[in-house]
């Protein structure tokens, strides 16, 4: 598990996005919080109650030096520990493709707070597929910097499969932000073949967005 | 208290040392005069009660930043700095109490307290019956971990602390914390529970009950009546042999002693003393009964069979209802007397009442005594934890992040 520690700071930009969906004096929990600026940011400015699980010890105990309550361990037992509801937000950055079980982890977000938002690298980004198309080789670069040996990303997914799995979820997708591998954010349009990073904010129930 | 025998005192720790608690002075605070007795769990009455403690830094203008150490089954109040210049070793948990160190004395006032029923200067079965003027032995009345934080409440009201920035403790002492919590709740704005359970388990009660067993087994016990006579040390060094067998692991048993022979070459093909493993053992049994008194021994590891928060409301969630302090709970991954899934029970039924709790596992082979040896980790997680929880009790930044509506 120790190459899912080492994220790259460069896509801690995303936090920024992911702060404006949080009102402020939301409780939120933070899978997967690293070092715990996030939490951190969102404590200190926005008057938030942040919660963070981290697997990484080091991690962790940034954690503790920010103030930031963290639990160390595994993010599917961490969830288990809280209560129904006890989040207004639980946040998922740039982490999803690398849990076991997605749908669970997402099941239980959406358990213990009433919306999640989640940001993920799209695997339908154009770069990716003419990657794959021409070199023949899986896609490496600097949003995906791993080999197919030692990458800890075992659930890739795209803008399309993800949305299709929303709607087949019945969770409504609420707002979805796209961003490019230099976190410009681009429109809805083509949305699968131009965005890098992808955040949807979700909830339970039906109407989806378009 | 164990392994740390073999673990060098660091430079800036002995004595004029800049981390060293420097000269410390045993203290006693006696209270519960007749007829004013301390009212026990078992429903006996004791008094007067003497409470051994030490204190290191200072109290601030404010009575803010207060922390008291409790310690495990054979610790003192002797935690921190030394005796005196002639001392070999400083007190139990001098790796982490002292100017600059986790435990900051330059920045909070440490009080190490001892427990009722113990033998390090503190009432206890060694202690003289006010009644009889000859001592207690069996007669002394069975206390409890409730008992014993009763008593350092009194403690540290004397010194003037209504509400303590933080208490930390490990082992039996993590059971004093969580009592402390949740009896005392308005009193502790935090709290360190380390390599510890919210009830002793099966396992822990059946390694008591062979220390136990071991020492009453021994003739010279009688009954507990062998005081001014030969007591009974082959019981308590048994007693004190198996313990040190569940403070330490496979692996840290294997890499220390391994199937070493001590001072031969070969086997005897005799029942002396052959593997490293046996005299170290035998080390350790013998010199703990120069210093520990064997019915001490027995009422201590009965109150530690006796602690059970979940019993007491009918679950651990409910227990902690009341709980307004935040916690820093620590285990240790090769503890298997204190396993970390122990530990993981407290953090969850905290987390299912909304307490600020931040969970450590220390990656660490030396097994449960790890927490008494020096670990970075250990170091990082209680000094930063501090430091917060002082800021935020000050009144600086993170508002919000208290139970009350916390998440």
């Amino acid at each position: 598990m120790s190459a899912l520690r080492k994220r790259p700071t460069k896509l801690r930009l995303d936090y920024e996005l992911i702060e404006s969906l949080i009102p402020d004096g939301a409780r939120v929990l933070d899978l997967g919080c690293g070092d715990g600026q996030l939490l951190a940011d969102l404590i200190e400015r926005k008057g938030c109650q942040g919660r963070g699980i981290e697997i990484d010890d080091k991690a962790v105990l940034e954690c503790v030096q920010r103030g930031v309550p963290v639990y160390h361990g595994d993010m599917i037992e961490g969830l288990g520990f809280y209560r129904d509801a006890q989040f207004d937000v639980v946040i998922l950055s740039q982490t999803l493709q690398q849990t076991m079980d997605p749908p669970k982890v997402i099941h239980e977000m959406l358990r213990v707070g009433r919306r999640a938002v989640i940001s993920f690298p799209n695997f339908g980004h154009w770069w990716v597929r003419l990657q794959l198309l021409l070199s023949g080789r899986m896609p490496h670069n600097r949003l995906l910097p791993y080999h197919w040996y030692n990458t800890p990303n075992v659930h890739f997914c795209t803008v399309k499969d993800f949305r299709e799995f929303c709607d087949r979820q019945d969770l409504r997708r609420v707002v979805e932000i796209f961003l490019t591998a230099r976190f410009q954010r681009v429109t809805h349009i083509l949305a699968n073949w131009r965005a890098a990073i992808a955040i949807f904010q979700i909830e339970r129930g039906r109407e989806n967005m378009g | 208290m164990s392994i740390d025998d073999a673990v060098p005192i660091a430079e800036s720790s002995r004595l004029g040392g800049a981390q060293s608690a420097g000269l410390v002075r045993p203290q006693a605070f006696t209270f519960a005069e007749p007829p004013n007795e301390m009212e026990l769990e078992c429903g006996q009455r004791l008094g007067p009660v003497t409470l051994a403690y030490e204190t290191y830094g200072q109290l601030s203008p404010q009575r803010d930043n207060a922390v008291l150490i409790v310690h495990a089954l054979s610790g003192d109040a002797h935690a921190a700095g030394w005796h005196s210049p002639d001392d070999k070793k400083p007190g139990w948990w001098d790796i982490v109490i002292g100017p600059g160190k986790p435990f900051d004395t330059n920045r909070y006032f440490v009080i190490s307290s001892n427990i009722i029923g113990g033998c390090k200067g503190s009432t206890g079965p060694s202690s003289t019956n006010p009644r009889t003027g000859r001592p207690w032995g069996l007669a002394f009345p069975m206390v409890t971990i409730s008992d014993m934080v009763r008593a350092q409440k009194a403690l540290v009201e004397h010194l003037g602390v209504r509400r303590l920035l933080s208490l930390s403790g490990g082992s039996m002492g993590g059971f004093q914390v969580l009592e402390w919590a949740v009896r005392y709740p308005e009193c502790v704005a935090s709290a360190i529970p380390i390599a510890t359970s919210a009830r002793l388990s099966a396992q822990g009660i059946a390694l008591n009950e062979v220390g136990r067993q071991a020492i009453m087994a021994d003739p010279n016990w009688a009954g507990g009546d062998y005081y001014g006579r030969e007591p009974p040390k082959a019981g308590l060094a048994i007693a004190r042999m198996i313990g040190h067998i569940t403070y330490l692991s496979d692996q840290q048993m294997h890499a220390k002693f391994g199937r070493r022979l001590q001072d031969r070459q070969s086997f005897g093909y005799d029942f002396k003393t052959e593997f490293q493993v046996e005299s170290y053992l035998r080390y350790q049994g013998d010199s703990f009964v120069r210093r520990f008194d064997a019915n001490s021994y027995l009422y201590i590891s009965k109150s530690m069979d006796y602690f059970d928060l979940p019993a007491r409301r009918g679950s651990l969630v409910q227990a902690f209802e009341g709980v307004r302090a935040e916690f820093l709970v620590i285990s240790i991954s090769s503890d298997w007397l204190y396993p970390t899934y122990q530990s993981k029970e407290i953090v969850k039924a905290l987390k299912a009442n909304l307490v600020p709790t931040t969970f450590v596992e220390l990656q660490s082979d030396y097994g449960h005594d790890a927490f008494l040896l020096p670990n970075a980790q250990l170091n990082d997680a209680v000094s930063g934890f501090l430091a917060n929880v002082l800021r935020r009790v000050r009144g600086g930044g993170h508002g919000g992040q208290g139970r009350a509506n916390g998440a």
